[in-house]
């Protein structure tokens, strides 16, 4: 097959195919080769490669992530902190000023209470007082009559008569308040 | 070679015919060369295949080698050279460097002891293949009539010019770089197998030759050195797939770049 070519042409000896079906050959076989490569080899390389950049990447990321984390569980633990410390100065201040409010109140209500006792005892003292002057003023002009009465009806020679006239007024007098106290107290 | 001392071998010179095979089945074609293509082809898919299966995040043994190799591939010969981008070109150039390299190294490998392109017309269809796939990345980057004039015509020439670089730049673009390109390869390997056919067939030659010593001492000297030529052949055979890759690389690069 090759021998008319030969003819034509020039001699080119061993650059001349020996079988023309070579040519084909080596066209079907690296093509073929390159579909095997295409298909199967040069995938299953290049996967592995993206997977391995990915697994390196992604552990990069991971760690960035983690070191992320870590920071900001720090950052939320400081800030709690910070807030707990603000709250139990907060609370220690409440409680001081709620403390001297007490007392302060405490103190006003006992100075309340006992204004209100020794006002109530004055009350009470110028009530009886006011009642024993009362009872006095009414009183002592019976008193006085029948005092002078008794002094006018006994013998006014009789010194020592007199004297216990005298005595006995004064004995009924003594006894004349704490009459009128309990009648107070009764009303 | 036991009684090579007492019969010499027949000389004959390496030449063209020792790279013509027997077609087996048959079938002319179906020759040492398009069994070994067919061989490497199945071995490069299979390779790979048991290279990238169960690939994990973090690498076993198998998996830190097939990494090295892989991206030996990836950014050297595309990343570097294709810039963003460039995973779209991977498939092809991963293909095409481990099928020339595994290849190439047949040269050198038991069973096999043949560079599978020294034979030129799988090269030219590699070639052929590269040449439709820069083409075809510039016309989808830029749309045909763009790319035709960027790539026949750099910008800021004088129009005095133009009527000598248009065609060369035309033929530099279109016909020199898949010419090259194959012939690089090609010829490489063939006179790499060449030489150390040479070296060999030669050296046994002189080995076994009755009458003169010194002729036996030289030809032992010489299949000695096709040793180093074996290792020379292994680094040749690796350059040939890494050049071939990375200009095919380039010429993509060259194509979607977007001033030419």
């Amino acid at each position: 097959m090759a021998a008319p070519l030969t003819v034509l042409l020039v001699n080119l000896g061993p650059l001349m195919p020996e079988h023309p079906i070579e040519i084909i050959a080596g066209i079907v076989l690296v093509l073929i080769i390159t579909w095997a490569c295409a298909k199967f080899i040069v995938p299953r390389f290049e996967d592995m490669y993206h997977e391995r950049s990915e697994a390196i990447q992604g552990g990069i990321e991971r760690a960035e992530k983690a070191q992320a984390e870590a920071k900001a569980a720090l950052e939320q633990y400081r800030a709690q902190l910070a807030g707990a410390r603000d709250e139990a100065a907060q609370i220690r201040e409440d409680a001081k000023t709620q403390g001297a409010q007490i007392v302060e109140e405490m103190r006003a209500n006992a100075e309340a209470e006992a204004k209100r006792i020794s006002a109530h005892a004055d009350a009470q003292i110028q009530a009886q007082r006011d009642q024993a002057v009362g009872e006095l003023r009414r009183e002592i002009g019976g008193l006085a009559t029948s005092l002078a009465g008794r002094i006018v009806g006994e013998s006014l020679d009789d010194d020592t008569r007199v004297q216990a006239t005298v005595d006995r007024f004064l004995a009924e007098l003594a006894t004349q308040p704490a009459r009128s106290a309990r009648a107070v107290d009764k009303a | 070679m036991s009684h090579g001392l007492l019969v010499p071998l027949e000389y004959h010179t390496p030449g063209l015919e020792d790279f013509k095979f027997h077609g087996t089945f048959g079938v002319t074609w179906l020759d040492k060369p398009f069994w070994q293509v067919i061989i490497s082809a199945v071995l490069v898919i299979g390779l790979w295949l048991w290279l990238s299966h169960s690939m994990k995040v973090v690498p076993g043994k198998r998996q830190v080698f097939a990494e090295y190799c892989y991206d030996f591939i990836r950014n050297t010969l595309a990343r570097d050279i294709i810039g963003s981008g460039f995973r779209k070109w991977l498939p092809y150039l991963v293909a095409l460097f481990s099928f020339i390299l595994v290849n190439n190294w047949f040269g050198e490998f038991f069973i096999f002891m043949f560079p599978t392109f020294s034979h030129v017309g799988f090269v030219y269809g590699m070639a052929l293949v590269s040449w439709v796939v820069y083409i075809a990345a510039g016309i989808r980057a830029h749309g045909p009539l763009k790319f035709f004039k960027n790539s026949i015509l750099p910008p800021d020439v004088p129009p005095a010019l133009w009527i000598l670089i248009i065609p060369l730049e035309f033929l530099s673009n279109f016909i020199t770089r898949p010419v090259t390109l194959a012939l690089r390869l090609f010829v490489n390997m063939f006179a790499g197998h060449l030489i150390i056919m040479i070296f060999l067939v030669g050296g046994g030659y002189l080995l076994t030759y009755s009458g003169n010593p010194m002729y036996n001492v030289t030809g032992g000297l010489s299949i000695i050195f096709s040793f180093a030529l074996f290792g020379l052949e292994l680094f040749v055979g690796f350059l040939q797939a890494y050049v071939f890759t990375i200009l095919s690389a380039q010429y993509v690069s060259t194509s979607i770049a977007s001033e030419h």
